[in-house]
């Protein structure tokens, strides 16, 4: 474990020095200004640098800036508050929830219909993947305004916009998981003469669990991306997107950051819940390694 | 509308649908006959799918403020293809850039640190830990940094796709067999060799994976750019102004450009891919 987390971790950290080192260079034309206007232009070096790092509205804020902020926003504020990331986060959580819950279903009963239809197979799937390359996010407005106007608010048009990103991954993943069984085994099925529903039952659908979940993975992460973007053009539920946008707005880049850093946060979270439910299940089917 | 016209509907799905059937039971698999009948299927089926719209929209009598039909969707870009031409090519400049030196770098990257172990083990799970994450965030900030016009459209584009292209040009380049890289050896092939003759080929197929990934976030990317600030032309300025000013059939006929570019793009790597990895077995095995 020690030897795999050395790499990462040494990175992480050239990663954080060099954000500082570009904090300073980003942010040293404000600061000359500050000072200037401060009247103590012949500051000596470890002011300036200091005060590059500690700018209320800098190019570049410092993470030590960024972690004060989420720390303010997640520990110092009720939950339920309007300033709270934590409420934030859950708000986008829940409409990527629901937004991955239907696209994961949508996108499951595609593969069934397309692995099982050879004329669906040739005429839907096509556009299945054409959907892909509509950038859906242009759409996302749109949805939004769609749904406002036979009265479907709140909630649902966010999450079919994070639907609409996710259930493409499942989709296809699960049209060629649900074919990867192994020919042997399907010939088997064919001589106990099981029928369809049973060969999808008890060869199919466990033969294609890891494609199942590998597209999950990507599926739920999609959603989130979905999600963020959704909230940026119906940011007045708030959410994290509306963070970032209220952020880009007011100048506010320690705002913006620290939301950034929650979505990352959330979006890491979802994949590793995700990891560990395939874990739990591909162990009680024998294929966990 | 009335029964008759709903029961013309219902024939024109009926038929469609045996007509489908037809070429995907009996039809010809070989040769251009076998080519042109899938394209024809998915063409075909896109098309009662248009028509169903029409006829819902119109039958219906839906609000173009709603959902316009598509005869009037076509109607409005043929109207102004100046503007949407001005927006295509403003929303290009950005991507084209950022798609060249996010894929680019990603790739150059992936080759420097292929020699240095503890890099890739250091930075891919940091790679695929950013791939999942919702990285067109990074739009207001890069429009703060880089401006109104294309050159922070093209940032977001780089941001996102440098990644999942450093993670599929690294797993790519990992993609030789030991039997490759010994005869390489044993021709004394430099590493410099070995990478060009050897590596580097055996990973266009997932290098080419890659960039079609990459050809779908980078329109994500320049588009949603533009609704965080933008001179007055863009292809994601034009959709959110044109939702404020509720004139839908605007949007819906810049969704259509969007759409259509997005695809010609990845027909473009498609395309590539296969005149590059024709080696590849998933081309090999095809119907020629």
């Amino acid at each position: 474990m020690a030897t795999r987390a050395t790499p990462v971790v040494v990175v992480v950290l050239a990663v954080l020095a060099a954000w500082y080192v570009a904090a300073v260079a980003m942010n040293a034309d404000l600061q000359r200004q500050a000072f200037d206007t401060a009247g103590t232009a012949d500051a000596a070096w470890p002011d300036f640098v200091a005060g590059t790092w500690s700018q209320a509205h800098p190019r570049l804020p410092a993470p030590h800036q960024i972690a004060g902020e989420i720390g303010r926003s997640v520990f110092a504020v009720a939950p339920t508050s309007k300033r709270s990331l934590v409420y934030h986060a859950g708000i986008t959580l829940e409409a990527t929830a629901l937004g991955f819950l239907l696209g994961g279903l949508f996108g499951f009963g595609l593969s069934l219909l397309v692995v099982h239809a050879p004329s669906l197979d040739r005429g839907l799937m096509p556009w299945i993947v054409a959907s892909q390359t509509v950038p859906i996010v242009a759409l996302a407005p749109m949805i939004v305004v769609i749904l406002a106007q036979v009265s479907v608010t709140g909630l649902l048009p966010k999450a079919v916009i994070a639907a609409y990103l996710s259930f493409f991954p499942v989709a296809v993943g699960m049209a060629k998981g649900l074919r990867s069984s192994d020919p042997l085994h399907v010939d088997l099925m064919r001589t106990y003469s099981a029928s369809r529903p049973q060969v999808l039952r008890l060869l199919r659908l466990p033969a294609s669990l890891p494609f199942l979940f590998a597209s999950l993975k990507v599926g739920v992460a999609a959603s989130l991306v979905g999600t963020v973007v959704a909230e940026v053009t119906k940011s007045e539920d708030g959410g994290l997107g509306a963070r970032l946008l209220a952020g880009s707005y007011y100048g506010q880049t320690v705002q913006i950051w620290a939301a950034l850093l929650v979505a990352a946060l959330c979006g890491a979270g979802l994949v590793g819940l995700v990891s560990g439910v395939e874990r739990l299940v591909l162990g009680r089917f024998g294929g966990g390694r | 509308m009335s029964g008759l016209a709903w029961l013309g509907c219902a024939a024109v799905w009926l038929a469609a649908w045996g007509l489908v059937e037809l070429i995907v039971r009996r039809g010809p698999r070989r040769g251009f006959a076998g080519r042109a009948a899938a394209v024809a299927v998915p063409l075909i089926f896109g098309a009662t799918v248009l028509f169903w719209w029409e006829a819902l929209v119109r039958g219906f009598a839906v609000p173009a403020v709603i959902l316009p039909p598509p005869s009037a969707i076509a109607a409005r870009i043929v109207a102004s293809p100046a503007m949407l031409a001005a927006d295509f090519a403003q929303t290009m400049k950005g991507l084209a850039a950022g798609y060249l030196i996010g894929c680019g770098g990603g790739i150059l990257v992936a080759v420097a640190i292929d020699r240095v172990p503890f890099l890739q083990r250091g930075l891919l799970p940091l790679g695929t830990l950013v791939s999942a994450l919702p990285v067109v965030g990074v739009a207001p900030i890069m429009v703060m940094w880089f401006g109104f016009d294309w050159p922070s459209k093209a940032a977001v584009v780089a941001a996102m796709t440098f990644f999942p292209m450093l993670v599929n040009c690294n797993a790519g380049l990992g993609a030789t067999t030991a039997l490759d890289r010994d005869l390489m050896s044993t021709y004394a092939a430099s590493y410099a060799a070995t990478l060009c003759k050897l590596r580097l080929p055996a990973a266009l197929p997932f290098v080419f994976n890659g960039l079609k990934i990459c050809t779908t976030l980078a329109l994500i990317g320049a588009i949603v750019a533009e609704f965080f600030g933008t001179p007055i032309v863009g292809m994601g300025f034009r959709i959110s102004a044109e939702v404020g000013r509720m004139n839908i059939d605007t949007v819906w006929a810049t969704v259509a450009v969007a759409a259509l570019s997005g695809s010609l793009l990845y027909g473009l790597v498609a395309l590539a891919e296969r005149r590059m990895t024709f080696w590849h077995p998933s081309f090999r095995g095809r119907r020629s």
